[in-house]
């Protein structure tokens, strides 16, 4: 017999898709049993309680969560979110039910022992509810009480080598793509990137010193499956400099149909025989390829490597051979000045340990950014109120058109005293003596 | 209930203390498969929906089949994941960047047993535990945030609303039968945890009334000048007020005409509440995209002004979504996404085709980008 009745949550118990509800049953059930003799930390009827005031919100359409709450671990500003009921007597097992953020192995790959170490932690010290993962990338341990805190965090480091990821004003924890783990795409190593980032990083990710949060991002290649270029203040997406593979023969299958376009995405309907001057030639953005007796050519030189002719044909066209990574700056979601996409800094920048000149890019701009920023602003709104040439200054990176979609419009141009022979100071009166008032 | 201590002595909390040590190294938990070939990667091809096989230069295939999750997971249900990939994957397992589960197996005849495996398990309801699909040119799993399960300025529920959505998308959840493949993205309320601004489809929280004033906790709670700054409008400055009892308190006003319901005051000062059961719902965005394929990535766009919250199954929700996938699947070019859809035919267009009514909340008046969002030709349809 449930504790709480719960006639709404109850309705999202069908259907085919996974039922969150159904799962957090059987896990509260899990505990009443407790077959296995847990010595449960937090109170056992947890999951009931959070179902409780899950429903409790459902009836009355508004959260039931309070506002806040300073709590973490020693030393740490980051990586613990307090978080506290507002109906703690109705619901006394979720009263207290703080979140741990937990770095994820980059790329998000598993073993099962670790996972399951992961789950007697949580099952004994937490809720047993979890998120795999949160939007930013955490394994995120949904569900304890302060007591809890440190004695989790030494067993995280303790016994699983296992440290926390980053929450408040600070370096969020940094995540990416699966890369060359397991993509022919993958223009560098984003899990090693990404990794050595994090590790280098450690101090700026647990201790809150920046204005706001800042994000790192990896992203193999432009087709962008981790949405770097959208939300990341820093955005490493990979991309090369010379010309596209192509295996003439590979191209011939797929113009006769024996290999299917698009690695087969696109196999739940009959779009009819593929058309490589439609499908390809006519859709490259920068009309760069043609077919010719048989043949497909790439002016490499006109190329802007968007990914849509490897893409539909990756068996025939591969990625350049001297690989790197674009770096764009400053994407945000819309709080609080409207949302922006990644503005592009460093065109191509070589990604090989130990990272000395991406580290340098990365320092410059946290420098200026917490010399100059506001209390709650991202990189990509100090950007836009000072300029971009204020950037551009601050990180040395000589300006080029690759930094601009077009040229200014207007000519209200902000010439520095410097930049004009003679400087700004002139004498009125030597000016008098030809002008008369 | 005793206490049980880890090790951690709190007299001491220095002692043995081990910080800063980063996440467990990624090649740890690599499959053999993948560690043997990373980097060397030739092709890959989605054999059905949900099944992929990548081809190595070494000759060496990996197989992976990708299972959607509800990103919310107990701990029981993490265990079963391990337990299916201790018995098919030699204890191996990854999750994607949108809450998928990828099984990895290293030869096509282990396929097979994996996915009858994955879709045998049922939930006492009759859901999949684990359905097989989520690739290629069609819908996978809804990235989301905590909602009312979880977070303190929700204005809509996150889990809820995702499973009534992926119980009305799944069959493109396991089919392919788009014109490409359309992300749809849940954020509980503006701050976008889940950067739903770029999706292909957004269901959004959104406020609709400006905060309530908590008058006799405000100053108590809040730093006055901070709440103050939070405003991106200016609507908020300093007031002060008089209690029922006499007092007088420092407290703040706030100008109603100029809020635009964003939440800011509240995260930086709890005594300025904004949520509402009637002013809550949710806004639809659609035509965003991340990848550089063709076009640029691009914002989505509000397409419906407001829904009202209907838990448990949000159906006017859905049923806008739905609407907008069927219009979209039924007009788009292959290789087409939504928003290089709605741009082709043009947005006019796009409300027709999609039975969305255009209302006066869908034009911009938030400074200077909206400018460039009106229309500034005669070129258009009628």
């Amino acid at each position: 017999m449930a504790k709480h009745k719960t006639p709404l949550l109850d309705q999202l118990e069908t259907g085919p898709w996974p039922s969150f509800v159904t799962d957090i049953k059987r896990e509260a059930e899990s505990r009443a049993k407790n077959e296995k003799g847990v010595e449960y930390q937090i109170p056992q009827d947890v999951c009931e309680d959070i179902l409780g005031l899950l429903e409790l919100s459902f009836k009355h359409g508004r959260t039931h969560w309070k506002h806040g709450g300073i709590v973490g671990v020693f030393g740490y500003g980051g990586g613990v979110i307090g978080r506290y009921c507002d109906q703690p007597e109705m619901f006394k097992g979720v009263a207290h039910f703080h979140t741990l953020r937990v770095n994820q192995p980059a790329g998000k790959f598993y073993k099962t022992e670790f996972l399951k170490q992961l789950c007697d932690l949580w099952d004994m010290r937490g809720s047993g509810i979890t998120n795999m993962h949160g939007s930013t990338g955490d394994i995120i341990l949904l569900g304890t009480t302060t007591p809890q805190l440190e004695e989790i965090f030494y067993e995280l480091t303790h016994k699983y080598n296992q440290d926390l990821g980053g929450s408040g004003s600070n370096l969020r924890t940094p995540s990416d793509c699966i890369g060359q783990a397991r993509c022919e795409y993958a223009c560098y190593d984003t899990q090693a990137l990404c990794h050595d980032l994090t590790n280098s990083y450690q101090d700026e990710l647990h201790r809150p010193a920046f204005p706001y949060k800042f994000k790192f991002k990896l992203d193999g290649c432009p087709n962008c499956c981790v949405a770097s270029i959208a939300r990341a203040d820093m955005s490493f997406i990979g991309t090369w400099r010379d010309d596209i593979g192509i295996d003439q023969e590979a191209v011939k299958a797929y113009v006769g149909g024996e290999i299917q376009p698009n690695a087969g995405a696109h196999a739940g309907r009959d779009w009819g025989p593929f058309d490589i001057k439609k499908e390809v030639i006519n859709l490259c953005p920068t009309e760069c390829m043609k077919y010719k007796d048989g043949k497909l050519f790439i002016n490499n030189k006109e190329c802007t490597r968007c990914m849509h002719c490897i893409n539909v044909m990756p068996r025939a066209l591969r990625i350049g051979n001297d690989r790197g990574l674009s770096i764009l700056v400053g994407a945000k979601a819309p709080i609080l000045d409207g949302a922006q996409m990644g503005s592009l800094l460093v065109p191509f920048i070589k990604a090989e340990e130990p990272y000395d000149e991406i580290k340098e890019v990365i320092e410059k701009i946290w420098d200026w950014w917490m010399e100059e920023g506001k209390n709650r602003e991202r990189l990509g709104e100090l950007i836009k109120r000072q300029g971009f040439q204020k950037l551009l200054e601050a990180t040395e990176i000589k300006p080029m058109p690759q930094h601009v979609q077009e040229p200014r419009s207007n000519p209200y141009i902000f010439w520095k005293e410097e930049e004009v022979e003679g400087g700004f100071k002139r004498d009125v009166n030597e000016f008098r003596k030809h002008h008369q008032r | 209930m005793a206490f049980i201590s880890s090790g951690y002595d709190p007299k001491q909390p220095m002692k043995d203390r081990i910080t800063d040590i980063g996440p467990r190294h990624f090649e740890e938990f690599y499959p053999p498969v993948i560690k043997k070939n990373k980097g060397k990667w030739l092709y890959h091809e989605i054999l059905e929906p949900g099944v992929l096989v990548h081809v190595s230069e070494t000759g060496d295939k990996v197989f992976t089949v990708r299972a959607g999750g509800a990103r919310l997971m107990s701990v029981s249900h993490i265990r079963e994941i391990c337990d299916i990939a201790d018995k098919h994957c030699g204890g191996h397992v990854r999750f994607t960047t949108r809450n998928n589960i990828e099984f990895m197996v290293d030869s096509k005849d282990k396929v097979e047993p994996l996915k009858k495996d994955l879709l045998s398990r049922k939930q006492s309801g009759g859901c999949y535990k684990f359905p097989v699909g989520g690739t290629g040119a069609g819908i996978t799993n809804i990235v989301h945030t905590q909602g009312w399960l979880h977070c303190h300025t929700p204005a809509t529920d996150a889990s809820g609303p995702v499973k009534a959505a992926m119980d009305v998308l799944f069959e493109d959840f396991t089919s392919m039968r788009l014109p490409a493949h359309l992300r749809v993205s849940l954020a509980c309320c503006l701050n976008m945890c889940g950067a739903v601004h770029c999706s292909d489809i957004a269901i959004l929280g959104y406020h609709r009334k400006p905060p309530m004033l908590d008058h006799e906790y405000l100053d108590k709670m809040c730093e006055i000048p901070l709440a103050i700054a939070a405003c991106p409008t200016a609507a908020i400055k300093p007031a002060k007020v008089d209690l029922p009892d006499g007092r007088k308190v420092n407290s703040v006003a706030v100008n109603n005409s100029r809020c635009m319901f964003c939440g800011n005051c509240y995260t930086m000062c709890p005594a300025m509440p904004l949520q509402d059961d009637v002013g809550d719902g949710i806004v639809l965005m659609v035509g965003g995209k991340v990848s550089n394929r063709i076009s640029a990535p691009k914002f989505s766009k509000v397409v419906v002004a407001f829904i009202p919250n209907e838990p448990p199954r949000w159906p006017k929700t859905t049923e806008a979504i739905k609407q907008i996938v069927e219009a979209y699947a039924k007009d788009a070019r292959k290789y087409e996404r939504l928003g290089e859809w709605a741009e082709r035919i043009g947005w006019e267009r796009f409300f027709d085709k999609c039975e969305l009514e255009f209302t006066h909340h869908l034009i911009d008046d938030f400074r200077d980008p909206a400018y460039f969002t009106w229309r500034q030709t005669t070129n258009f349809k009628f």
